[in-house]
C-alpha cells in the first residue's frame, strides 16, 4: 500500500477507506509528494515577497537621498575675529530639508574660527572626528578638547594629541573672505571614527 | 549540520514542536475548505510586516501625521505600494473573517468542545474591527478624521460614563495630538499584542481539539504537511494576488486632504462600517442609544451565546438563520447606504470637491516652498485656487456669477443680479462692459439698479455706454485704447506680456481718458478719478489702480467708500467693514478672481 512515505507519527487508521488510484503507485506518489513539498516551499517563499520587499524598499529609502554638495555660507565679519589666535565659536545657519519639512535658515551645526597673526583663518567643525561629540576650546590648555572620550586637538593644526582615541585630527573647513571682510565657510560634516576625512553626502 | 541541530534540539526540543505543527493529523485528508484559518494568519503576517515598516516612517501628531503619510505615499521608495498592501490587506481580512465565521457556524464547529475557541475567534473578529477603526484615523486626512469623529461620538452616548469615556479615548475634549498618540498606541501596540495572544490561544485550542473534519471522508487521513500546507499556501497566494490587484487597480490607498475641522467633508466610514452608518439613520433623537449601543450589544451577545443555543435541537438552525439574517442585513444596509449616496447630489458634489482638494494638496506639497512646519493644513487654507471659489460660492454667488456659474461649477440658485466676475479686470471683460449691446445684460449691469429695465432712469454710465453705439471707426479704436489703459491698471498676471508690449497704446489710452474720445461729449475724467486725481463725483469709482489686488480688496471691504460708489452703491455689502469676510478671505477670493495662485512649473520646459 501507499503511505509508506508518510511519517510514522501520523495515525494511519484508514485501511478501510478506498484509496485514490494515483496514490496506489508508489513511484508516482513519491514524485507527486516531492512536487508538492517543493511547490510549498517555493510558493511559500514567493508569497511573502511583496510585503517584505515593499517594506525593505521603504526602509532603504534614506540610501538614495543625498545631501547635495556643500555651499559656502556667510558666517561673520573679519573684524569680529581677534588676531591673537584665540578661536571663536559660530553657529552655521542654512536651509535644511528634513523629510517632508523644509526649515529655512536654521542652525545646522557649529564651527570654530581662528584668525592667525599672518591673517590666515582656520575653520574647524566642532564635531569630534572620534565619535561625534562636540569639542570645546580649553583656555587653560590652549587646545580643543572633547569631553566624551578625552580626545585633545592641537589649537594650530587640529592634529589629535598622541594619547587621544580619535583616529584623525579635527575636520578643517574651506574658508574664504569675500565682499571686503565677510568670512564665508564651506560647512560640511564628515564620517566619524575613521582615519580618512570623508564628507557625508 | 545534523550534530548542530541535534544540539539545538536537546536544549529546546524544537523537533517535537515542528513535528506537532507539521504532522498534525487531518482526518479525511487535505481539503480546500480548511484554508480559511491559514489565509487569515497570512493576512496578519502581511499586516505585521507592512505595519512595522510603515511605523518606521510615521509620525503621530496633528502637524505631522498627514505629512509623514504623504511623504511615505509620494516621496519614499515603493511607499505607495507598502501602504497600499497594508490598506487592502486590512479590507480583505474583514471579508475573510466573515467567511471564516460563516464556515465555522455552518460546519457546526462552534459546539462542544470548541466553544471557547469560537469565542476567541469572535474576539479576534472584534479586534480586527478595532484595528480597522483606529488605523483609519492615523493618516489624519479629511476622510479618516471625519469618519472617526462619528465613531468616537458614539462613545459619548454611552449612558453615565459616555462623556468621560470619550475624553479618555480621544485624549481631551477635542481631536488633537493626543488623539493620534492614543490611536497609534492602540493600533500598533495594544491591539496587535492582544491579537497575538488570542491567535496563539486560538491556534492552540484548534490543535488541541483537532480540525472539525467534514464528512464523509473522501480519502485517507494525512498529516498537515505537505498536502494541506500546499493548499494553504495556494490560498495565501490567492490572497496576496487579490491584495496586489486591489492596490494596482486603485493606484494604492487613498489619501485625502489634511484634516481640517473648519472644512466640511462628506463623512463616511469605510465600506465595512457603512451598514452601521445606515443603521443609525433609522434612530431619531435619543433613540441613537438603541441603534448605536443596545441593539449591537444584543447581537454581539447572541453571537457569543451561539455555542449554547446550538446544543438545543432547533438551536443550530436558529443560529444559521440568525447569521444569514445578519449577513443579509449587512449587505442590504450597505447597499442602501451606497445607493442613497449615489443619488444624493449634495454628497456627490461634496465628494468631487474633496477629490479636487486631495489633488491640489499634492501640487502644493510638492511646491519648492514645501510643507510648512505647522503642517500641511495651512497650505490649502491659504490657497486662492482652493478657497477662492468656495468663498465666492458662499458669499458672492447670491448676486454675482462666475462664467454663469457659482464659482464651484454649479448652477446659480437665482438669476444673477450683479456683474459676472469671470475675467474681471481684463481687456476683454472691460470691452464687453463698454459695449452698448452688453452693458445692460445680466453679464454686467443688467441686474443692478444702474439699469432700469422698463427704460429711462439709467445711470450716467449706462447712458454713456449706450451713447457709444454710433461711434466712428476711429472712435472705436480710441475706445479700445482707453480699455487697454484702464485694464492695465489691474496688472493681471495673464495680461502681463500684453500690457508690456502695448505700453505706447496704453499711454495713448491714458491720454484719451483725460481728453475724451472723438465724437463723444464727455471724457472719462469728467466723472472718474484717474492717474492719482480723485473722482470729481463721490458716486463714481476712482479708476486709478482699477481692479488691482489692492483696489479689489479695498472695494470688497467697503464699496460705499468715496473712492468707489459712495452713496451710489447698489446692494453690495461692505464685507470687510461688516466682518463677514476677513481680510485674508477677501485676499483669497481676489487672488482667485485675478487668476493668481501657485502653478507648478513644468519641468519639461526649457
Amino acid at each position: 500500500m501507499a503511505h509508506t512515505n508518510l511519517p510514522e507519527k501520523t495515525k494511519l487508521e484508514n485501511e478501510k477507506e478506498p484509496i485514490p488510484e494515483e496514490d496506489a503507485k508508489p513511484e508516482n506518489a513519491e514524485r507527486r509528494e516531492f512536487m508538492i513539498k517543493a511547490g510549498s516551499v517555493c510558493l511559500g517563499g514567493a508569497v511573502a515577497i511583496p510585503p517584505i520587499a515593499a517594506g525593505i524598499a521603504v526602509l532603504m529609502d534614506p540610501l538614495r537621498r543625498k545631501q547635495g554638495d556643500a555651499d559656502f555660507t556667510r558666517v561673520t565679519l573679519l573684524d569680529a575675529l581677534t588676531e591673537d589666535g584665540t578661536p571663536k565659536k559660530f553657529t552655521i545657519y542654512a536651509d535644511k530639508q528634513d523629510a517632508w519639512n523644509k526649515f529655512p535658515n536654521t542652525a545646522i551645526g557649529a564651527i570654530y574660527l581662528c584668525r592667525k597673526s599672518d591673517g590666515k583663518i582656520d575653520a574647524f567643525n566642532v564635531v569630534c572626528p572620534h565619535l561625534g561629540c562636540a569639542v570645546v576650546f580649553r583656555e587653560s590648555e590652549r587646545d580643543y578638547y572633547c569631553p566624551c572620550h578625552n580626545s585633545a586637538f592641537d589649537l594650530e593644526t587640529g592634529t589629535q594629541a598622541p594619547d587621544s582615541p580619535s583616529a584623525r585630527g579635527l575636520d578643517s573647513l574651506e574658508v574664504k573672505v569675500e565682499n571686503e571682510g565677510e568670512v564665508w565657510v564651506k560647512f560640511q560634516n564628515f564620517q566619524p571614527g575613521i582615519a580618512d576625512k570623508k564628507a557625508i553626502v | 549540520m545534523n550534530a548542530l541541530l541535534g544540539w539545538l534540539d536537546q536544549r529546546t526540543g524544537y523537533k517535537k514542536i515542528v513535528n506537532e505543527i507539521l504532522f498534525e493529523n487531518i482526518p479525511g485528508g487535505p481539503r480546500w475548505r480548511y484554508i480559511w484559518g491559514s489565509a487569515l494568519t497570512f493576512c496578519i503576517f502581511v499586516q505585521f510586516a507592512t505595519g512595522i515598516m510603515l511605523w518606521m516612517a510615521y509620525s503621530p501628531s496633528s502637524q505631522t501625521a498627514w505629512e509623514s503619510v504623504y511623504f511615505i505615499q509620494e516621496e519614499m521608495n515603493a511607499g505607495w505600494l507598502l501602504r497600499g498592501i497594508h490598506h487592502y490587506a486590512a479590507q480583505l481580512m474583514t471579508v475573510l473573517l466573515i467567511l471564516h465565521l460563516m464556515q465555522v457556524v455552518i460546519d457546526k464547529a462552534y459546539t462542544a468542545p470548541r466553544e471557547v475557541n469560537y469565542w476567541f475567534g469572535l474576539g479576534l473578529l472584534f479586534l480586527v474591527m478595532a484595528l480597522s477603526l483606529t488605523g483609519y484615523l492615523l493618516p489624519w486626512d479629511q476622510k479618516g478624521y471625519w469618519a472617526t469623529k462619528v465613531a468616537t461620538n458614539m462613545v459619548a452616548i454611552t449612558p453615565v460614563i459616555g462623556e468621560s469615556l470619550q475624553k479618555i479615548v480621544i485624549g481631551g475634549a477635542d481631536y488633537g495630538h493626543h488623539t493620534l498618540t492614543r490611536f497609534f498606541a492602540l493600533h500598533a501596540g495594544v491591539l496587535p499584542g492582544l491579537l497575538i495572544l488570542l491567535i496563539v490561544a486560538h491556534i492552540y485550542l484548534f490543535r488541541r481539539h483537532g480540525i472539525k473534519a467534514k464528512k464523509p471522508f473522501r480519502r485517507a487521513d494525512t498529516p498537515f504537511w505537505p498536502e494541506q500546507v500546499f493548499r494553504d499556501i495556494v490560498a495565501a497566494l490567492a490572497v496576496m494576488a487579490a491584495i496586489l490587484a486591489l492596490v494596482l487597480w486603485f493606484g494604492g490607498a487613498h489619501l485625502s486632504a489634511p484634516a481640517d475641522p473648519a472644512e466640511r467633508y462628506p463623512a463616511r466610514p469605510d465600506w465595512y462600517f457603512m451598514f452601521l452608518f445606515q443603521f443609525l439613520k433609522y434612530f431619531k433623537g435619543e433613540g441613537v442609544l438603541w441603534g448605536g449601543i443596545y441593539i449591537p450589544a444584543f447581537i454581539v451577545g447572541l453571537l457569543f451565546l451561539m455555542p449554547f443555543i446550538g446544543r438545543w435541537k432547533q438551536g443550530h438552525r436558529f443560529n444559521l438563520i440568525f447569521l444569514y439574517t445578519l449577513l443579509v442585513g449587512f449587505v442590504y444596509l450597505t447597499y442602501i447606504a451606497y445607493a442613497k449616496d449615489a443619488k444624493d447630489e449634495e454628497f456627490q458634489f461634496a465628494q468631487e470637491q474633496a477629490r479636487k482638494d486631495a489633488e491640489r494638496i499634492r501640487v502644493l506639497a510638492k511646491a519648492p516652498a514645501g510643507i510648512p512646519q505647522g503642517g500641511a493644513t495651512s497650505l490649502l487654507r491659504s490657497d486662492p485656487y482652493t478657497q477662492g471659489p468656495k468663498i465666492f460660492a458662499d458669499k458672492c454667488a447670491s448676486c454675482h456669477a462666475y462664467g454663469g456659474m457659482d464659482g464651484l461649477g454649479r448652477e446659480l440658485k437665482e438669476p444673477p443680479s450683479a456683474p459676472d466676475l469671470k475675467g474681471v479686470g481684463s481687456r476683454e471683460w472691460l470691452a464687453g462692459f463698454v459695449d452698448p449691446d452688453q452693458i445692460a445684460t445680466a453679464k454686467y449691469f443688467g441686474g443692478t439698479h444702474f439699469v432700469d429695465r422698463d427704460g429711462g432712469n439709467q445711470s450716467r454710465m449706462v447712458e454713456y455706454v449706450m451713447g457709444l453705439r454710433d461711434l466712428s471707426p476711429s472712435g472705436q479704436e480710441e475706445l479700445a485704447k482707453v480699455v487697454a489703459a484702464v485694464s492695465a491698471q489691474a496688472e493681471l498676471k495673464s495680461q502681463k506680456g500684453l500690457d508690456e508690449a502695448d505700453s505706447d497704446l496704453i499711454q495713448e489710452g491714458s491720454d484719451l481718458f483725460w481728453d475724451g474720445i472723438t465724437g463723444v461729449d464727455e471724457a472719462c475724467i469728467d466723472c472718474h478719478g484717474w492717474d492719482g486725481e480723485e473722482s470729481s463725483e463721490s458716486r463714481t469709482p476712482d479708476l486709478t489702480g482699477w481692479m488691482s489686488r489692492e483696489y479689489m480688496i479695498e472695494f470688497i471691504k467697503n464699496p460705499e467708500h468715496p473712492r468707489f460708489y459712495g452713496s451710489g452703491n447698489d446692494r453690495m455689502p461692505a464685507y470687510g467693514e461688516e466682518g463677514t469676510l476677513t481680510v485674508q478671505q477677501i485676499g483669497l477670493v481676489v487672488d482667485w478672481l485675478r487668476g493668481e495662485w501657485y502653478e507648478p512649473v513644468d519641468e519639461q520646459m526649457p
